[in-house]
């Protein structure tokens, strides 16, 4: 137990060494540090506890979802039923999540139902060579046909919304000028927002909680809108209210989009030329700018209306056909507002709606303080532990502060090289990652007093106190590991942290105990030839 | 340098008679901790029940508590808690959760801060809705489940069924008096919370297991020893460490509960309770005596016994 190779003691001061000097980017200033080649910078990150930020957690409304693939499954009905003559595509109805269609009198139901089936696509993908469709059709007899998007085509749009939403995001919170924004899928239909560094983040939610869906619509002048909300607005026309600044009015509008926000290649925040009003100009692709102008050529002198997520934030009158492709939204804006707007139509719509869940938001004051205080508990529990083993064990406790000190820095070391979170109970982690290598040293060193005390010889009772309780640490940390990893499975942020620094701790606590704090002790024997073990 | 012996080399405590007492007294605070937790409950946090938590410092001198609650109160989101948190500028706001799913959450938060105005920094502000609150509270619970029986099976795996029976044993025991503790206290029930039982299961294990090791250990080498005398002697032999290290342990929770802040008060009040007070006691008065109900080294003398049953008998 005492006898070391020369490589191999060199083996071990050196891993331990190498592994403590991956800690050292993070003592040095970041300037410096980013002067260095890209595999030396690699250091701990602050978690948003520590250094203040925003954790935001979204949800893509899976109902949302779900109804608009109902009602294009409707739509493709209707088409099919009206190709093939199989009936009147009024009779193409949504019950729940199905859509249902009773062929006419003396249609094929064979060939309705073939015709239906084309609807159906094998699932590719992911999900690719699984047999599954993305329509089931049914015949339920007597002319009638039943079709639901299944549950496997469900789950491919909503994990396709989520992955265009993180980029559409990416775009949004990109030009809000924040650091290190992290965008990132957690599960099937979420979201997971961090933002380090922001004191007030109403306006980040703002900007990634609205689905920025615009639409150009002409406004319905059949009839008012207060009388089309006490009866029954035309069957093509909806009722929609005016945003805030608008005064909540209600307006009734046709259902028909002249151009969306899809057809816009940029927008920008401005200001009108005579009112100098806050506005937002935009430009419409070629595909847009030709609807845009055929629409108002037609329509001058009726109102259009702006619509943004289902409000209503202009409803200019068409003073002349605009054929450039290019006009301004005015809606009362506050420049900030203008600003976003613009963010907004330039990062495009999200395809769903996405609804905030969880937020936990750390203002930069509070990760101060809790950087300061964990520093200072760390400080002063090293210094009550490292005076009680000097109390204890004499020398043989200086050899055991020397291997907790390089354990603390082999822990910084690994957090280091995976590039890892630092989270305020990550610190407490490490503080008791004390207590436990503390423990390892004190089950070697009982057990060697408890050897001397059986009447051994300094050397032999070293030795076999080793043998005996490395043994034990070996199992008892083991145990702890479990706990830190069913940690690190089930917890999410902080208690993620916690488990990360407490199962590292473990693992560097048992190579220190193997191998370092043996070898430190195997050298004093080599150099003192003890004839007592001054323990 | 005369170094210090907190327990004296040839300690000989008969640990194991104790049992009589240890197992009633344990066995009646294991009661009172469940029916505690039927009847008091605990103190959960937004993270299990949803709502919201706003740490506020006023900007100015000393919050004016009074006058936030009557503003908050005002704003009709139903019950509002405020309390002193730590320093006289800083408060706690705790929301309860706002019906109407979780659009409604931040809508609260944005009412808030339009009540409470620039006054105040807002230093942390944390919303959990009803659906993640619900997941958080299944994958806690789910999670401590598993990791006790993932260390059961580790033991069963390295030592024989009966230690690891008693290893449980003496773990349940530790989470039911904790539970209990946290009921009583009142203390947050939080995620770190969940953090902090998971540790003390490791750590009071971790002392369970060294004890059995020694206890493995006797029981090869000392094949006519009778129970009784060698869980003693165990348990005596593994004293020393298990205070110091209990010590160093102490030493470490005592500089973060006084240093560390209120953020992970709970957190460090739970493990000094856990791991101080229940996890030592348990494996040296529960952990180890159980062995000898659990049925090992059946066939050894109970000599402790044999001798003082004939001296009762005595005239």
């Amino acid at each position: 137990m005492l006898y070391f190779t020369r490589w191999r003691a060199t083996a071990i001061v050196a891993t331990a060494l190498l592994v403590c000097l991956c800690a050292v980017p993070n003592f040095i200033d970041e300037k410096t540090v980013q002067s260095w080649p890209k595999w030396a910078q690699r250091h701990v990150v602050l978690g948003l506890d520590l250094q203040g930020g925003s954790h935001i957690l979204l949800e893509v409304d899976t109902n949302a979802v779900r109804k608009e693939k109902v009602e294009a499954l409707r739509d493709d009905v209707r088409r099919v039923v009206r190709e093939n003559r199989l009936g009147s595509p009024a009779a193409v109805t949504i019950r729940g999540t199905t859509v249902e269609f009773r062929i006419r009198e003396g249609a094929d139901p064979q060939l309705a139902l073939t015709k239906l089936r084309e609807l159906s696509q094998p699932l590719g993908g992911i999900l690719g060579g699984t047999g599954q469709r993305s329509v089931e059709v049914v015949d339920a007899g007597g002319g009638l046909f039943r079709l639901t998007v299944t549950e496997p085509a469900l789950v491919e749009r909503i994990r396709q919304s989520v992955e265009q939403s993180i980029q559409i995001l990416e775009k949004r919170v990109n030009e809000l000028g924040t650091v290190e924004p992290s965008i990132q899928r957690q599960g099937i239909d979420r979201v997971l927002v961090q933002v380090p560094g922001l004191q007030d983040p109403s306006r980040l939610k703002e900007i990634i909680g609205k689905t920025a869906k615009l639409t150009f619509r002409l406004v319905d002048m059949s009839m008012p809108a207060e009388q089309a909300l006490q009866g029954r607005p035309p069957a093509d026309s909806e009722v929609l209210y005016g945003s805030r600044a608008e005064n909540r009015q209600p307006y009734l509008i046709e259902k028909r989009v002249i151009v969306a926000g899809e057809d816009l290649t940029d927008a920008q925040p401005g200001f009108d030329q005579r009112t100098s009003e806050p506005i937002v100009s935009f430009r419409f692709n070629t595909n847009g700018a030709r609807r845009f102008a055929q629409v108002t050529q037609e329509n001058v002198g009726r109102p259009f209306a702006i619509i943004l997520d289902n409000e209503v934030i202009s409803a200019p009158v068409i003073r002349e056909p605009i054929l450039g492709g290019s006009g301004q939204i005015s809606g009362s804006f506050t420049v900030e507002a203008a600003n976003d707007l613009a963010i907004l139509l330039r990062a495009g719509a999200l395809p769903a709606p996405l609804t905030i869940i969880e937020e936990r938001t750390v203002g930069p004051g509070l990760g101060q303080d809790s950087i300061e205080k964990g520093k200072l508990a760390a400080l002063v529990g090293s210094v009550l532990v490292i005076v009680f083993m000097l109390v204890t064990y004499g020398l043989f406790g200086l050899f055991a502060n020397v291997a907790v000190a390089i354990n603390v820095a082999m822990i910084f070391g690994v957090l280091s090289l995976l590039n890892a979170t630092l989270t305020l109970p990550g610190i407490a982690g490490i503080v008791l990652t004390v207590g436990i290598a503390v423990d390892s040293n004190v089950l070697i060193y009982e057990r060697i007093r408890e050897e001397v005390r059986h009447g051994r010889t300094p050397i032999t009772a070293i030795d076999a106190g080793f043998s005996r309780a490395l043994a034990t640490i070996m199992d008892s940390n083991i145990t702890t590991f479990i706990a830190a990893a069913v940690l690190f499975y089930i917890g999410t942020g902080p208690v993620r942290g916690f488990a990360v620094t407490l199962g590292i701790g473990i693992i560097t606590t048992v190579f220190t105990a193997f191998t370092l704090t043996r070898l430190i002790v195997a050298y004093w024997v080599w150099w003192w030839r003890p004839r007592t073990v001054p323990i | 340098m005369r170094l210090l012996r907190i327990v004296p080399d040839d300690t000989k405590f008969d640990f194991m008679r104790f049992r009589r007492v240890s197992f009633p007294i344990s066995a009646v605070l294991s009661v009172i901790a469940v029916f505690l937790y039927f009847n008091h409950g605990l103190n959960f946090g937004i993270d299990f029940i949803g709502g919201t938590l706003m740490e506020v410092q006023a900007k100015s001198g000393p919050a004016d508590i009074a006058k936030m609650r009557t503003t908050l109160n005002g704003l009709g989101l139903g019950e509002v808690q405020l309390q002193q948190f730590g320093a006289p500028t800083d408060v706690l706001i705790r929301i309860s959760q706002q019906p109407g799913g979780e659009a409604a959450q931040q809508a609260a938060v944005t009412k808030v801060r339009q009540g409470l105005g620039e006054e105040v920094e807002y230093r942390r502000v944390e919303v959990v809705g009803p659906r993640v609150s619900t997941e958080l509270l299944a994958y806690g619970t789910i999670g401590l489940v598993l990791a006790i029986f993932a260390i059961l099976l580790y033991l069963w795996f390295r030592f024989e069924w009966q230690f690891a029976l008693g290893a449980m044993i003496a773990n349940v025991h530790d989470i039911v008096l904790t539970i209990g503790f946290m009921s009583i206290t009142q203390i947050d029930f939080d995620l770190t919370s969940i953090a902090a039982l998971l540790t003390i299961l490791g750590y009071s294990l971790n002392d369970t297991v060294v004890i059995y090791d020694r206890i493995r250990e006797m029981l090869r080498r000392y094949k006519k020893m009778s129970m009784t005398d060698l869980l003693n002697i165990s348990v005596n032999a593994t004293l020393s460490r298990s205070i110091i290290t209990h010590v160093t342990v102490t030493l470490a929770l005592l500089a973060l509960l006084l240093f560390g802040g209120r953020a992970i008060h709970s957190f460090t009040a739970t493990m000094m309770f856990g791991v101080v007070l229940v996890g030592t006691y348990t494996s040296v008065f529960i952990a180890a005596p159980i062995l000898i109900y659990l049925g090992v080294g059946v066939g050894r003398t109970e000599a402790a016994d044999m001798i003082e049953a004939p001296a009762k008998a005595r005239p």
